[in-house]
Protein backbone atom coordinates (compact mmCIF):
# COMPACT_ATOMS: atom_id res chain seq x y z
CA UNK A 1 0.00 0.00 0.00
CA UNK A 2 1.31 3.45 -0.93
CA UNK A 3 0.24 6.66 0.88
CA UNK A 4 1.44 10.25 0.79
CA UNK A 5 3.57 11.62 3.64
CA UNK A 6 3.07 15.30 2.96
CA UNK A 7 3.86 16.71 -0.48
CA UNK A 8 7.49 15.56 -0.70
CA UNK A 9 7.47 11.98 0.58
CA UNK A 10 5.46 8.79 0.35
CA UNK A 11 5.20 5.66 2.48
CA UNK A 12 5.15 2.14 1.12
CA UNK A 13 3.60 -0.10 3.78
CA UNK A 14 4.75 -3.72 3.63
CA UNK A 15 3.41 -5.23 6.83
CA UNK A 16 2.19 -4.42 10.31
CA UNK A 17 4.51 -6.24 12.68
CA UNK A 18 8.15 -6.65 13.64
CA UNK A 19 8.79 -10.05 12.09
CA UNK A 20 11.49 -11.73 10.00
CA UNK A 21 9.01 -12.32 7.15
CA UNK A 22 8.10 -8.61 7.02
CA UNK A 23 11.77 -7.73 7.30
CA UNK A 24 12.52 -9.88 4.22
CA UNK A 25 9.80 -8.11 2.27
CA UNK A 26 11.23 -4.68 3.28
CA UNK A 27 14.74 -5.78 2.36
CA UNK A 28 13.63 -7.11 -1.04
CA UNK A 29 11.53 -4.03 -1.86
CA UNK A 30 14.38 -1.77 -0.76
CA UNK A 31 16.68 -3.51 -3.23
CA UNK A 32 14.17 -3.06 -6.03
CA UNK A 33 13.57 0.62 -5.26
CA UNK A 34 17.28 1.38 -5.00
CA UNK A 35 18.01 -0.40 -8.27
CA UNK A 36 15.21 1.48 -10.04
CA UNK A 37 16.79 4.93 -9.31
CA UNK A 38 13.42 6.63 -9.80
CA UNK A 39 13.72 10.23 -10.98
CA UNK A 40 13.25 12.80 -8.21
CA UNK A 41 13.79 10.41 -5.30
CA UNK A 42 16.31 11.91 -2.85
CA UNK A 43 16.28 9.48 0.07
CA UNK A 44 14.99 5.96 0.70
CA UNK A 45 14.36 5.17 4.36
CA UNK A 46 13.43 1.62 5.37
CA UNK A 47 11.83 0.80 8.72
CA UNK A 48 10.33 -2.30 10.40
CA UNK A 49 7.42 -2.67 8.03
CA UNK A 50 7.59 0.25 5.60
CA UNK A 51 9.79 2.29 3.32
CA UNK A 52 9.61 6.07 3.02
CA UNK A 53 10.72 7.69 -0.23
CA UNK A 54 11.58 11.39 -0.03
CA UNK A 55 11.34 13.14 -3.37
CA UNK A 56 11.44 16.49 -5.14
CA UNK A 57 8.06 16.90 -6.88
CA UNK A 58 9.68 19.14 -9.51
CA UNK A 59 11.97 16.31 -10.61
CA UNK A 60 9.55 13.42 -10.77
CA UNK A 61 9.05 12.06 -14.29
CA UNK A 62 5.38 12.09 -15.15
CA UNK A 63 2.94 12.87 -17.91
CA UNK A 64 2.20 16.55 -18.48
CA UNK A 65 -0.35 17.75 -15.94
CA UNK A 66 -0.06 14.58 -13.85
CA UNK A 67 0.42 15.20 -10.13
CA UNK A 68 3.98 14.26 -9.08
CA UNK A 69 2.65 12.02 -6.31
CA UNK A 70 0.46 10.07 -8.71
CA UNK A 71 3.30 9.63 -11.16
CA UNK A 72 5.78 8.49 -8.51
CA UNK A 73 3.29 6.21 -6.73
CA UNK A 74 2.57 4.50 -10.05
CA UNK A 75 6.27 4.10 -10.76
CA UNK A 76 6.87 2.65 -7.28
CA UNK A 77 4.01 0.20 -7.68
CA UNK A 78 5.32 -0.88 -11.05
CA UNK A 79 8.81 -1.32 -9.65
CA UNK A 80 7.59 -3.48 -6.76
CA UNK A 81 5.33 -5.57 -8.95
CA UNK A 82 8.30 -7.03 -10.79
CA UNK A 83 8.68 -10.32 -9.00
CA UNK A 84 12.43 -10.43 -9.16
CA UNK A 85 14.05 -13.22 -7.25
CA UNK A 86 16.42 -10.92 -5.40
CA UNK A 87 19.78 -12.54 -4.76
CA UNK A 88 20.24 -13.67 -1.19
CA UNK A 89 21.99 -10.78 0.54
CA UNK A 90 25.10 -11.96 2.31
CA UNK A 91 24.64 -10.84 5.91
CA UNK A 92 27.48 -9.88 8.15
CA UNK A 93 27.91 -11.04 11.70
CA UNK A 94 29.12 -8.15 13.86
CA UNK A 95 30.42 -8.85 17.34
CA UNK A 96 30.01 -6.07 19.86
CA UNK A 97 32.14 -6.30 23.02
CA UNK A 98 30.22 -5.41 26.19
CA UNK A 99 31.31 -4.98 29.78
CA UNK A 100 28.24 -5.88 31.86
CA UNK A 101 27.13 -4.62 35.25
CA UNK A 102 28.88 -2.41 37.77
CA UNK A 103 29.13 1.29 37.03
CA UNK A 104 28.92 0.57 33.29
CA UNK A 105 25.64 -1.35 33.61
CA UNK A 106 23.90 0.28 36.59
CA UNK A 107 20.50 -1.38 35.98
CA UNK A 108 21.73 -4.96 35.59
CA UNK A 109 21.18 -6.12 39.17
CA UNK A 110 17.71 -4.59 39.46
CA UNK A 111 16.63 -5.97 36.08
CA UNK A 112 17.85 -9.44 37.07
CA UNK A 113 16.07 -9.27 40.44
CA UNK A 114 12.88 -8.19 38.68
CA UNK A 115 12.96 -11.36 36.63
CA UNK A 116 13.96 -13.53 39.59
CA UNK A 117 17.27 -14.47 38.05
CA UNK A 118 20.93 -13.81 38.74
CA UNK A 119 22.86 -11.08 36.90
CA UNK A 120 24.98 -13.89 35.45
CA UNK A 121 21.89 -15.49 33.94
CA UNK A 122 20.85 -12.18 32.35
CA UNK A 123 24.31 -11.76 30.83
CA UNK A 124 24.27 -15.34 29.53
CA UNK A 125 20.85 -14.88 27.91
CA UNK A 126 21.87 -11.55 26.40
CA UNK A 127 25.10 -12.94 24.94
CA UNK A 128 23.89 -16.26 23.63
CA UNK A 129 21.35 -14.78 21.21
CA UNK A 130 22.01 -13.61 17.69
CA UNK A 131 20.14 -10.40 16.90
CA UNK A 132 18.97 -8.99 13.59
CA UNK A 133 19.29 -5.29 12.70
CA UNK A 134 15.77 -4.48 11.52
CA UNK A 135 16.39 -0.81 10.86
CA UNK A 136 18.41 2.25 11.84
CA UNK A 137 16.75 5.36 13.22
CA UNK A 138 16.21 7.49 16.35
CA UNK A 139 19.86 8.59 16.45
CA UNK A 140 22.72 8.33 13.92
CA UNK A 141 23.82 4.70 13.95
CA UNK A 142 21.12 3.52 16.35
CA UNK A 143 20.14 -0.01 15.35
CA UNK A 144 16.80 -1.52 16.28
CA UNK A 145 17.65 -5.14 17.15
CA UNK A 146 15.17 -7.99 17.09
CA UNK A 147 15.63 -11.31 18.85
CA UNK A 148 15.77 -10.47 22.56
CA UNK A 149 15.21 -13.55 24.76
CA UNK A 150 11.57 -13.48 25.96
CA UNK A 151 12.84 -13.92 29.55
CA UNK A 152 14.53 -10.51 29.31
CA UNK A 153 11.59 -8.48 28.03
CA UNK A 154 11.27 -5.57 30.49
CA UNK A 155 9.04 -2.48 30.35
CA UNK A 156 11.00 0.75 29.94
CA UNK A 157 11.99 2.73 33.00
CA UNK A 158 9.13 4.86 34.29
CA UNK A 159 11.57 7.75 34.69
CA UNK A 160 13.80 8.11 31.61
CA UNK A 161 17.37 9.19 32.32
CA UNK A 162 18.27 12.69 31.16
CA UNK A 163 21.74 11.49 30.27
CA UNK A 164 22.74 8.10 28.89
CA UNK A 165 26.37 7.87 27.70
CA UNK A 166 27.36 6.80 24.18
CA UNK A 167 28.03 3.06 24.12
CA UNK A 168 25.46 2.21 26.80
CA UNK A 169 23.79 -1.15 26.15
CA UNK A 170 20.16 -1.24 27.17
CA UNK A 171 17.02 -3.32 27.30
CA UNK A 172 13.63 -1.67 26.77
CA UNK A 173 10.45 -3.57 26.07
CA UNK A 174 11.20 -6.32 23.54
CA UNK A 175 14.25 -4.53 22.31
CA UNK A 176 17.91 -4.28 23.12
CA UNK A 177 20.48 -2.00 21.62
CA UNK A 178 23.37 0.41 21.97
CA UNK A 179 23.09 4.18 22.38
CA UNK A 180 25.39 5.66 19.71
CA UNK A 181 25.53 9.13 21.27
CA UNK A 182 25.12 10.73 24.67
CA UNK A 183 21.37 11.24 24.86
CA UNK A 184 18.35 10.97 27.12
CA UNK A 185 17.01 7.43 27.33
CA UNK A 186 14.42 5.21 28.97
CA UNK A 187 16.02 1.78 28.65
CA UNK A 188 17.55 -0.28 31.44
CA UNK A 189 21.31 -0.07 31.14
CA UNK A 190 22.99 -3.45 31.54
CA UNK A 191 26.45 -2.70 30.20
CA UNK A 192 28.59 -0.60 27.93
CA UNK A 193 30.58 -1.18 24.75
CA UNK A 194 33.81 0.58 23.81
CA UNK A 195 32.83 0.19 20.11
CA UNK A 196 31.94 3.41 18.31
CA UNK A 197 28.50 2.92 16.79
CA UNK A 198 28.65 6.23 14.93
CA UNK A 199 31.83 7.72 13.47
CA UNK A 200 31.03 10.47 10.94
CA UNK A 201 34.67 10.58 9.82
CA UNK A 202 34.60 6.99 8.53
CA UNK A 203 33.00 5.20 5.63
CA UNK A 204 30.55 3.71 6.41
CA UNK A 205 29.74 6.14 9.23
CA UNK A 206 27.80 3.57 11.26
CA UNK A 207 29.11 0.32 12.73
CA UNK A 208 25.86 -1.50 11.96
CA UNK A 209 23.70 -1.64 8.84
CA UNK A 210 20.21 -2.96 8.25
CA UNK A 211 20.36 -6.74 7.85
CA UNK A 212 23.47 -7.26 9.96
CA UNK A 213 23.45 -10.06 12.54
CA UNK A 214 24.76 -9.01 15.92
CA UNK A 215 26.25 -10.84 18.87
CA UNK A 216 27.27 -9.31 22.18
CA UNK A 217 30.61 -10.53 23.46
CA UNK A 218 31.27 -10.27 27.17
CA UNK A 219 34.49 -8.49 28.16
CA UNK A 220 36.05 -7.52 31.48
CA UNK A 221 36.35 -4.00 32.75
CA UNK A 222 40.12 -4.10 32.09
CA UNK A 223 39.45 -5.11 28.47
CA UNK A 224 36.82 -2.39 28.23
CA UNK A 225 39.28 0.25 29.39
CA UNK A 226 41.94 -0.95 26.99
CA UNK A 227 39.59 -1.04 23.99
CA UNK A 228 38.11 2.29 24.92
CA UNK A 229 41.52 3.96 24.98
CA UNK A 230 42.30 2.45 21.56
CA UNK A 231 39.06 3.60 19.98
CA UNK A 232 39.71 7.22 20.85
CA UNK B 1 39.46 33.84 1.72
CA UNK B 2 38.31 33.90 5.28
CA UNK B 3 35.30 34.99 7.29
CA UNK B 4 36.31 36.21 10.75
CA UNK B 5 33.79 35.97 13.56
CA UNK B 6 33.99 39.12 15.71
CA UNK B 7 31.00 38.29 17.92
CA UNK B 8 29.18 34.98 17.46
CA UNK B 9 25.54 35.91 18.06
CA UNK B 10 23.17 33.70 20.02
CA UNK B 11 23.26 30.55 17.88
CA UNK B 12 25.05 30.84 14.56
CA UNK B 13 25.80 27.66 12.60
CA UNK B 14 26.98 26.69 9.13
CA UNK B 15 24.10 25.16 7.14
CA UNK B 16 23.42 24.16 3.57
CA UNK B 17 20.62 22.29 1.83
CA UNK B 18 21.09 19.34 4.12
CA UNK B 19 22.56 15.89 4.28
CA UNK B 20 20.97 13.63 1.69
CA UNK B 21 21.04 9.87 1.25
CA UNK B 22 22.07 9.19 4.87
CA UNK B 23 18.69 8.86 6.55
CA UNK B 24 18.72 5.07 6.25
CA UNK B 25 21.62 5.16 8.72
CA UNK B 26 19.63 7.24 11.19
CA UNK B 27 21.54 10.38 10.22
CA UNK B 28 19.29 13.47 10.17
CA UNK B 29 19.07 15.74 7.13
CA UNK B 30 19.79 18.96 9.09
CA UNK B 31 20.44 21.97 6.83
CA UNK B 32 18.89 25.43 6.90
CA UNK B 33 15.55 25.63 8.70
CA UNK B 34 14.32 28.17 6.13
CA UNK B 35 15.40 26.67 2.82
CA UNK B 36 13.73 29.42 0.80
CA UNK B 37 15.78 32.12 2.52
CA UNK B 38 18.98 30.07 2.18
CA UNK B 39 18.67 29.57 -1.54
CA UNK B 40 17.70 33.17 -2.12
CA UNK B 41 20.79 34.30 -0.22
CA UNK B 42 22.95 32.01 -2.35
CA UNK B 43 21.30 33.21 -5.55
CA UNK B 44 21.85 36.89 -4.69
CA UNK B 45 25.47 36.26 -3.69
CA UNK B 46 26.12 34.58 -7.05
CA UNK B 47 26.62 31.14 -5.49
CA UNK B 48 25.69 27.61 -6.44
CA UNK B 49 22.51 26.70 -4.62
CA UNK B 50 24.22 23.99 -2.63
CA UNK B 51 26.72 26.41 -1.09
CA UNK B 52 26.81 26.64 2.71
CA UNK B 53 25.83 29.83 4.54
CA UNK B 54 25.51 31.02 8.13
CA UNK B 55 22.19 30.52 9.91
CA UNK B 56 21.81 33.15 12.62
CA UNK B 57 19.21 32.83 15.35
CA UNK B 58 17.45 35.70 17.19
CA UNK B 59 20.67 37.70 17.58
CA UNK B 60 23.10 37.47 14.70
CA UNK B 61 26.89 37.78 14.71
CA UNK B 62 29.35 40.44 13.65
CA UNK B 63 31.78 39.27 10.99
CA UNK B 64 34.66 40.71 8.95
CA UNK B 65 36.54 39.84 5.76
CA UNK B 66 40.14 40.46 4.67
CA UNK B 67 39.09 41.50 1.17
CA UNK B 68 36.03 43.19 -0.36
CA UNK B 69 33.39 40.45 -0.28
CA UNK B 70 30.02 40.01 -1.93
CA UNK B 71 27.32 38.85 0.50
CA UNK B 72 23.54 38.59 0.73
CA UNK B 73 21.39 38.50 3.86
CA UNK B 74 17.91 37.01 3.87
CA UNK B 75 15.41 35.51 6.32
CA UNK B 76 14.03 37.15 9.46
CA UNK B 77 14.38 40.92 9.65
CA UNK B 78 17.71 41.61 11.34
CA UNK B 79 18.70 45.21 10.47
CA UNK B 80 22.22 44.50 9.24
CA UNK B 81 24.82 47.25 9.35
CA UNK B 82 28.12 47.46 7.46
CA UNK B 83 30.75 49.84 8.82
CA UNK B 84 27.99 51.58 10.75
CA UNK B 85 25.71 52.01 7.70
CA UNK B 86 22.42 50.11 7.43
CA UNK B 87 22.28 47.78 4.42
CA UNK B 88 19.14 46.14 3.02
CA UNK B 89 18.27 42.47 3.17
CA UNK B 90 17.39 40.40 0.08
CA UNK B 91 20.02 42.25 -1.96
CA UNK B 92 23.59 41.68 -3.04
CA UNK B 93 25.92 43.83 -0.93
CA UNK B 94 29.63 44.36 -1.42
CA UNK B 95 31.27 44.56 2.01
CA UNK B 96 34.59 46.47 2.10
CA UNK B 97 37.70 44.78 3.44
CA UNK B 98 38.05 44.88 7.25
CA UNK B 99 34.60 46.45 7.74
CA UNK B 100 32.31 44.97 10.38
CA UNK B 101 29.11 43.39 9.10
CA UNK B 102 26.91 43.45 12.16
CA UNK B 103 23.45 41.95 12.63
CA UNK B 104 20.85 43.67 14.81
CA UNK B 105 18.44 41.80 17.07
CA UNK B 106 15.49 40.14 15.36
CA UNK B 107 12.56 41.83 17.06
CA UNK B 108 10.01 41.47 14.31
CA UNK B 109 8.63 38.51 12.42
CA UNK B 110 11.23 35.85 11.75
CA UNK B 111 14.00 34.67 14.05
CA UNK B 112 16.47 33.15 11.56
CA UNK B 113 18.62 35.15 9.18
CA UNK B 114 20.97 33.75 6.54
CA UNK B 115 24.29 35.19 5.47
CA UNK B 116 25.58 33.90 2.16
CA UNK B 117 29.12 34.82 1.18
CA UNK B 118 30.33 34.64 -2.43
CA UNK B 119 32.04 31.26 -2.78
CA UNK B 120 30.14 29.79 0.13
CA UNK B 121 31.41 28.84 3.58
CA UNK B 122 33.84 26.06 2.81
CA UNK B 123 34.18 24.05 5.98
CA UNK B 124 34.82 20.34 5.30
CA UNK B 125 32.09 18.20 3.79
CA UNK B 126 30.94 15.57 6.27
CA UNK B 127 28.81 12.80 4.75
CA UNK B 128 28.13 14.96 1.71
CA UNK B 129 27.09 18.17 3.48
CA UNK B 130 28.49 21.11 5.43
CA UNK B 131 25.44 21.37 7.67
CA UNK B 132 26.09 21.46 11.39
CA UNK B 133 24.33 18.80 13.48
CA UNK B 134 24.83 20.07 16.99
CA UNK B 135 23.45 17.04 18.82
CA UNK B 136 26.14 14.72 17.44
CA UNK B 137 28.67 17.56 17.12
CA UNK B 138 29.65 17.08 13.50
CA UNK B 139 29.47 19.05 10.26
CA UNK B 140 29.78 22.82 9.92
CA UNK B 141 32.63 24.42 11.86
CA UNK B 142 33.92 21.75 14.25
CA UNK B 143 30.38 20.49 14.76
CA UNK B 144 29.42 23.46 16.91
CA UNK B 145 27.92 26.94 16.97
CA UNK B 146 30.34 29.72 16.07
CA UNK B 147 32.43 31.52 18.69
CA UNK B 148 34.27 34.83 18.69
CA UNK B 149 37.62 34.47 16.97
CA UNK B 150 36.56 31.63 14.65
CA UNK B 151 37.98 31.91 11.13
CA UNK B 152 35.94 30.15 8.44
CA UNK B 153 37.31 29.44 4.97
CA UNK B 154 35.21 30.60 2.04
CA UNK B 155 35.29 28.91 -1.35
CA UNK B 156 36.39 29.94 -4.80
CA UNK B 157 34.24 32.84 -5.98
CA UNK B 158 32.02 31.74 -8.89
CA UNK B 159 32.03 33.72 -12.15
CA UNK B 160 28.53 35.01 -11.49
CA UNK B 161 29.52 36.42 -8.10
CA UNK B 162 32.55 38.07 -9.64
CA UNK B 163 30.30 39.71 -12.25
CA UNK B 164 27.82 40.91 -9.64
CA UNK B 165 30.62 42.31 -7.48
CA UNK B 166 32.33 44.02 -10.43
CA UNK B 167 29.14 45.97 -11.14
CA UNK B 168 29.24 47.24 -7.54
CA UNK B 169 32.75 48.74 -7.75
CA UNK B 170 35.58 48.01 -5.33
CA UNK B 171 33.95 48.77 -2.00
CA UNK B 172 36.53 51.46 -1.23
CA UNK B 173 33.83 54.01 -0.41
CA UNK B 174 31.90 51.85 2.01
CA UNK B 175 29.30 49.16 1.33
CA UNK B 176 27.90 49.03 -2.21
CA UNK B 177 24.34 47.83 -2.65
CA UNK B 178 22.86 46.24 -5.76
CA UNK B 179 19.99 48.24 -7.25
CA UNK B 180 18.17 45.06 -8.24
CA UNK B 181 16.70 42.14 -6.31
CA UNK B 182 14.33 39.23 -6.89
CA UNK B 183 10.59 39.62 -7.39
CA UNK B 184 8.52 40.21 -4.26
CA UNK B 185 6.66 36.92 -4.67
CA UNK B 186 9.86 35.05 -3.91
CA UNK B 187 10.27 36.76 -0.54
CA UNK B 188 8.22 34.84 2.06
CA UNK B 189 5.69 36.89 4.02
CA UNK B 190 6.88 36.07 7.51
CA UNK B 191 4.54 36.82 10.40
CA UNK B 192 4.49 35.99 14.11
CA UNK B 193 1.15 34.27 13.66
CA UNK B 194 0.95 32.50 10.30
CA UNK B 195 -1.76 30.19 9.08
CA UNK B 196 0.03 27.31 7.38
CA UNK B 197 -1.41 24.68 5.11
CA UNK B 198 -0.90 21.01 5.85
CA UNK B 199 -1.62 17.77 4.05
CA UNK B 200 -3.61 15.74 6.56
CA UNK B 201 -3.03 12.02 7.06
CA UNK B 202 -5.83 9.97 5.68
CA UNK B 203 -7.04 6.39 5.89
CA UNK B 204 -7.83 6.23 9.62
CA UNK B 205 -11.02 7.85 10.96
CA UNK B 206 -9.53 8.61 14.39
CA UNK B 207 -6.46 10.27 12.89
CA UNK B 208 -8.61 12.23 10.45
CA UNK B 209 -10.80 13.49 13.29
CA UNK B 210 -7.69 14.54 15.20
CA UNK B 211 -6.22 16.31 12.16
CA UNK B 212 -9.49 18.19 11.91
CA UNK B 213 -9.22 19.21 15.56
CA UNK B 214 -5.67 20.38 14.89
CA UNK B 215 -7.04 22.89 12.37
CA UNK B 216 -9.52 24.31 14.85
CA UNK B 217 -7.24 26.06 17.29
CA UNK B 218 -4.47 28.55 17.64
CA UNK B 219 -1.24 27.12 19.03
CA UNK B 220 1.80 28.85 20.42
CA UNK B 221 5.38 27.72 19.93
CA UNK B 222 6.59 26.28 23.25
CA UNK B 223 9.86 27.29 24.87
CA UNK B 224 11.35 23.80 24.45
CA UNK B 225 11.47 24.13 20.66
CA UNK B 226 14.66 23.91 18.66
CA UNK B 227 16.09 22.91 15.29
CA UNK B 228 14.85 19.38 15.89
CA UNK B 229 11.20 20.18 16.40
CA UNK B 230 8.64 22.76 17.55
CA UNK B 231 6.39 21.79 20.42
CA UNK B 232 2.97 23.39 20.27
CA UNK B 233 1.14 24.71 23.31
CA UNK B 234 -2.62 24.66 23.16
CA UNK B 235 -5.55 22.57 24.22
CA UNK B 236 -4.34 18.95 24.27
CA UNK B 237 -5.46 16.85 21.33
CA UNK B 238 -6.67 13.35 21.86
CA UNK B 239 -6.46 10.69 19.26
CA UNK B 240 -8.13 7.30 19.62
CA UNK B 241 -5.24 5.37 18.12
CA UNK B 242 -2.42 3.51 19.86
CA UNK B 243 -0.01 6.02 21.40
CA UNK B 244 2.95 4.30 19.78
CA UNK B 245 3.15 2.56 16.48
CA UNK B 246 5.95 0.89 14.57
CA UNK B 247 8.65 3.47 13.91
CA UNK B 248 8.75 4.62 10.33
CA UNK B 249 10.19 7.43 8.24
CA UNK B 250 9.03 11.00 8.88
CA UNK B 251 9.47 14.21 6.89
CA UNK B 252 10.35 17.89 7.31
CA UNK B 253 7.15 19.44 8.66
CA UNK B 254 5.50 16.22 9.80
CA UNK B 255 3.13 16.90 12.71
CA UNK B 256 3.38 14.18 15.36
CA UNK B 257 1.16 13.67 18.37
CA UNK B 258 2.98 12.30 21.43
CA UNK B 259 0.94 10.86 24.33
CA UNK B 260 0.68 14.20 26.18
CA UNK B 261 -1.52 15.60 23.40
CA UNK B 262 0.77 18.52 22.49
CA UNK B 263 1.69 18.24 18.80
CA UNK B 264 5.27 18.52 17.55
CA UNK B 265 6.24 19.86 14.12
CA UNK B 266 9.42 18.10 12.98
CA UNK B 267 12.11 20.50 11.78
CA UNK B 268 15.57 20.33 10.17
CA UNK B 269 17.39 18.24 12.80
CA UNK B 270 14.46 15.82 13.20
CA UNK B 271 15.06 12.13 13.79
CA UNK B 272 14.82 10.11 10.61
CA UNK B 273 12.05 7.87 11.96
CA UNK B 274 9.29 8.25 14.51
CA UNK B 275 6.69 6.12 16.22
CA UNK B 276 4.08 8.64 17.36
CA UNK B 277 0.81 9.04 15.45
CA UNK B 278 1.11 11.51 12.56
CA UNK B 279 -1.63 14.06 11.92
CA UNK B 280 -0.19 15.40 8.68
CA UNK B 281 2.70 17.28 7.15
CA UNK B 282 3.02 21.02 6.51
CA UNK B 283 2.99 21.94 2.81
CA UNK B 284 6.53 22.53 1.55
CA UNK B 285 5.68 26.05 0.34
CA UNK B 286 4.69 27.07 3.87
CA UNK B 287 7.67 25.57 5.73
CA UNK B 288 9.65 28.84 5.55
CA UNK B 289 6.87 30.51 7.56
CA UNK B 290 7.08 27.78 10.21
CA UNK B 291 10.89 27.78 10.25
CA UNK B 292 10.95 31.46 11.19
CA UNK B 293 8.80 31.11 14.30
CA UNK B 294 10.29 31.73 17.73
CA UNK B 295 9.02 30.51 21.11
CA UNK B 296 5.91 32.51 22.00
CA UNK B 297 4.87 33.03 18.37
CA UNK B 298 1.57 31.55 17.21
CA UNK B 299 0.53 29.18 14.46
CA UNK B 300 -2.71 27.99 12.93
CA UNK B 301 -3.13 25.03 10.57
CA UNK B 302 -5.51 24.70 7.67
CA UNK B 303 -5.88 21.60 5.49
CA UNK B 304 -4.91 21.55 1.83
CA UNK B 305 -5.20 18.73 -0.68
CA UNK B 306 -2.04 16.98 -1.80
CA UNK B 307 -2.73 17.98 -5.40
CA UNK B 308 -3.03 21.64 -4.49
CA UNK B 309 0.09 21.53 -2.29
CA UNK B 310 2.10 20.05 -5.16
CA UNK B 311 0.68 22.56 -7.65
CA UNK B 312 1.79 25.42 -5.39
CA UNK B 313 5.19 23.80 -4.99
CA UNK B 314 5.70 23.42 -8.74
CA UNK B 315 4.59 27.01 -9.35
CA UNK B 316 7.05 28.30 -6.76
CA UNK B 317 9.87 26.22 -8.21
CA UNK B 318 9.07 27.64 -11.63
CA UNK B 319 9.20 31.21 -10.27
CA UNK B 320 12.53 30.48 -8.68
CA UNK B 321 13.94 28.92 -11.84
CA UNK B 322 12.91 32.08 -13.70
CA UNK B 323 14.72 34.21 -11.14
CA UNK B 324 17.86 32.12 -11.68
CA UNK B 325 17.55 32.51 -15.44
CA UNK B 326 17.00 36.26 -15.18
CA UNK B 327 20.13 36.63 -13.09
CA UNK B 328 22.16 34.54 -15.54
CA UNK B 329 21.05 36.73 -18.43
CA UNK B 330 21.76 39.90 -16.52
CA UNK B 331 25.31 38.89 -15.67
CA UNK B 332 26.05 36.73 -18.70
CA UNK B 333 27.03 33.84 -16.48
Amino acid sequence: MIRPLGDRALVVTLGSAIAPSVYSRVQRSLGQLRAASLAGVTDIVPAFASIVLHYDPARVAGARGEAPYDALAAAVEECLRLAVASPEVATRLVEIPVCYGGALGPDLDRLAAGHGMSPEAVIRLHCEREYLVYMLGFLPGFAYLGGLAPELVTPRRSEPRAHVPAGAVGIGGEQTGVYPLDSPGGWHLVGRTPARMFRPDQDPPTLLAMGDRVRFLRITEAQFNELESQSR
Amino acid sequence: MTLHVVTPGLLTTVQDRGRRRQQHLGIPVSGAMDQAALRMANLLAGNDLDAAALECTLMGPAVRFDEPTLVAITGGRCEPVVAGRPVPMWRAVLVPAHADLRFGPMHGAGCRAYLAVAGGIETPLVLGSRSTYLRAAFGGHEGRALRAGDALPTGEVPARATAIAAALGNGAAGPAIANWSVSRELVPGYTKSPTVRFVAESGDAAVEACAKALAEQLFSIAAQSDRMGFRLDGEALHCAVPAERLSEGVAFGTIQLPPGGAPIVLMADRQTTGGYPRLGTVAAVDMPLVAQLAPGDHIRFTPISLDEAQRLYLAREQDFTQAVTALSLRFHS
